[in-house]
């Protein structure tokens, strides 16, 4: 009798419990606002996998794929600001300026626009992640892994976001190896994977043994794998589309921020904030690193992980020079955070020229 | 840089395997366009193609039952436009349009679930041999049965057309559809064989992209190589081995594109996308100013629906 009261009592804690969670999901709705469809296992794949995990956390969520960055997003935005939603997440950069038109009209909605720098409403929050440290674990691997000393990097379009990742990438295989090159090839496309293998064959046949890529699809990881070289996965990890080529993975994980900020609607708490995470919030993830890799590399990696997380190590620590041998940041000193947001100049030993 | 011999063997191989879904759509296209039916639908049949092909290989483990039936999906969305076009006599160009649309959205909604798979190895022939001979060794062996296909197809193509009698039933379909009736052929049928053999192809062409060049299922992966193919086969003048050379430059622009980048030289690449349009309508031009020539090339009745009482 005495074990019923107990086990009775405690099972309606839990109905109750339940009961306040779902009261909760009841009141907070969050959309998203994704550029790509949910299916392209990048960009628009990450975020829709944040998505669900606010879902997962008891909340209500519903999205739009494939919105062009025009007044078509306008229309979206306002659309799901009209139909209940408290709080919107735009994920990709041309919506900044629709963010924040819309949220004029709607003081009493949230907005969260992703790699944007506009805030021009109390109720207009960025965010985005330090992709760059995980690049800077990337370098130091292609430079110790690397036999002929000539690294393939596939890239998308010439803005900071890209140019940041191709200097913290070969700063940092620059550190463990000063013989390497650094071959970069505009692909002009965030995600076209006939291109992206292209892209990646003419590198290989031009000598590269290690393959870095700054574009969506799992073809690169494909060709290197078919091409015996080694390669990383982007935004996912892509180990399973090329077991033998994927070394490890920079993982996009946006479902704490999502969680945290849907749950800051819910309890009223919700601030603007301008937030660039990194490996140190778990915004940037460094999948398994592969077996391939020598202990001692494997280890190294791991302890560098652990000093950007602390901070202890900074992906952009000077003294950095840029190609005509402008010092860019001094000795002892690191990039602040406008010179990284604004980085339109390759560091010294990347070649060639940024394409206009 | 040293460019060597087995280097350049390399990008002539790359070229090729690019070349491939370009060869095999195009020529599909041909035998449609030459019975006198202008099917825009080839993007569309093409990804249906892709899709297929990709899910059936996941779902069968089977890589010659994917490979078929892509050929047999592209088949089955181009019996839409047969039925449409020829039995309800819509608008070609419409319909085609339609066809892509449709082809599109409904990939992606078959494709939700496939999406992350990796692909399967598909098997290549002549591995072993391809370090044998210098230069030739890459282009000519280590690829798959579908890319020697896709070589063979132009001079199949062209043979058809030009020494068989079902070959010059097609054309007399296309070029003046009354006279071929007239003589008992039954147009329609033609017409209808001819539209399900153009989505066979692009269906195949579909299916060696997400089965063998880029192994996995995403969104319009095919990414506007089916209005290449449609443009290639107006740039062939309607010849099958003009579409293998068409297939060559407009596959390796890109590839030429990123070797030179690789080594330093910059191209403006929005120039070199542009670039096979820019050709196929120069190529348009240059046909049109001699009227001999087009009556000699174009089917007379590309596009123009036929009704059998008229």
């Amino acid at each position: 009798m005495h074990k019923f009261l107990i086990r009775s009592f405690v099972s309606s804690l839990v109905l109750l419990f339940t009961l306040t969670v779902a009261a909760v999901a009841k009141d907070v709705k969050a959309a998203f606002v994704y550029i790509g469809p949910t299916g392209d296992h990048g960009w628009t794949y990450q975020h829709d996998v944040g998505r669900k995990a606010v879902e997962a956390a008891g909340f209500k969520t519903t999205y739009v794929e494939g919105v062009p960055e025009s007044a078509d997003a306008e229309r979206v935005l306002r659309q799901l600001a009209n139909s209940g939603h408290d709080v919107i997440f735009t994920t990709s950069f041309g919506y900044m300026n629709p963010t924040n038109k819309v949220a004029k009209e709607f003081p009493n909605v949230k907005f969260e626009h992703a790699t944007g720098y506009k805030r021009e409403h109390p109720n207009v929050s960025t965010y985005a992640a330090r992709f760059y440290e995980g690049r800077t674990i990337l370098g130091t691997i292609a430079g110790t892994m690397t036999k002929s000393n000539v690294i393939g990097y596939v890239a998308s379009f010439p803005i900071p976001e890209v140019i940041r990742g191709i200097n913290s990438f070969t700063l940092a295989a620059q550190k463990v190896n000063p013989n390497i090159k650094t071959k970069i090839v505009w692909a002009f496309t965030w995600y076209d994977p006939g291109k992206e293998a292209e892209a990646a064959k003419a590198l290989i046949d031009q000598g590269a043994d290690v393959i870095a890529q700054h574009t969506d699809s799992t073809a690169i990881v494909q060709m290197a794998e078919k091409a015996g070289v080694y390669a990383f996965g982007q935004a996912s990890d892509m180990d399973k589309f090329a077991p033998k080529a994927v070394l490890t993975s920079v993982e996009n994980n946006w479902g704490p921020y999502y969680v945290d900020r849907v749950k800051a609607v819910a309890n009223g708490t919700w601030s603007q904030k301008d937030t660039w995470h990194g490996i140190g919030d778990g915004m940037v993830v460094i999948s398994d690193l592969d077996s391939q890799m020598p202990a001692d590399l494997r280890s190294k990696v791991k302890k560098l992980q652990a000093d950007l997380a602390s901070g202890k190590v900074h992906s952009f620590t000077g003294p950095i020079y840029d190609q005509k041998g402008n010092l860019m940041v001094a000795e002892g000193k690191t990039a602040d955070d406008g010179m990284l947001a604004g980085m339109m100049t390759y560091v010294k030993g990347v070649e060639g020229d940024i394409p206009k | 840089m040293i460019i060597d011999i087995n280097f350049i063997g390399l990008i002539i191989a790359s070229i090729m395997a690019s070349a491939v879904p370009l060869i095999l759509a195009s020529c599909g296209e041909l035998i449609t366009e030459r019975s006198g039916v202008l099917n825009l639908g080839v993007e569309g049949m093409m990804i249906i193609g892709a899709i297929s092909g990709f899910a059936l290989m996941t779902v069968t483990g089977s890589l010659i039952i994917a490979v078929f039936g892509a050929m047999l999906a592209g088949v089955l969305i181009s019996t839409i436009f047969a039925f449409l076009t020829q039995t309800l006599i819509t608008n070609h160009v419409a319909t085609g349009l339609a066809l892509t649309i449709f082809g599109i959205g409904i990939s992606a909604m078959i494709g939700k679930n496939f999406v992350g798979i990796p692909g399967k190895e598909f098997p290549v022939l002549f591995e072993g041999l391809k370090d044998t001979i210098p230069l030739l060794g890459p282009i000519l062996f280590g690829h798959s049965i579908v890319f020697y296909f896709a070589f063979s197809l132009p001079f199949i193509t062209s043979y058809f057309l030009k020494k068989t009698k079902i070959g010059l039933i097609v054309r007399a379909v296309g070029d003046s559809p009354e006279s071929a009736s007239n003589q008992g052929i039954n147009v329609r049928l033609v017409r209808y064989a001819c539209i399900l053999y153009g989505g066979a192809m692009s269906g195949l062409a579909g299916a060696y992209l997400s089965m063998i060049y880029t192994p996995q299922w995403i969104e319009n992966m095919t990414g506007g190589r089916g209005w290449i193919a449609l443009a290639l086969v107006v740039f062939s003048t309607w010849n099958p081995i003009k579409i293998l050379i068409g297939a060559m430059i407009f596959g390796g622009l890109t590839i030429i594109q990123f070797h030179m980048q690789a080594i330093g030289v910059r191209i403006p690449v929005q120039f070199l996308t542009a670039l096979p349009y820019i050709v196929t309508i120069i190529v348009l031009v240059v046909i049109s100013r001699d009227s001999r020539k087009i009556r000699l090339s174009t089917p007379s009745s590309l596009g123009k629906s036929f009704h059998k009482d008229n």
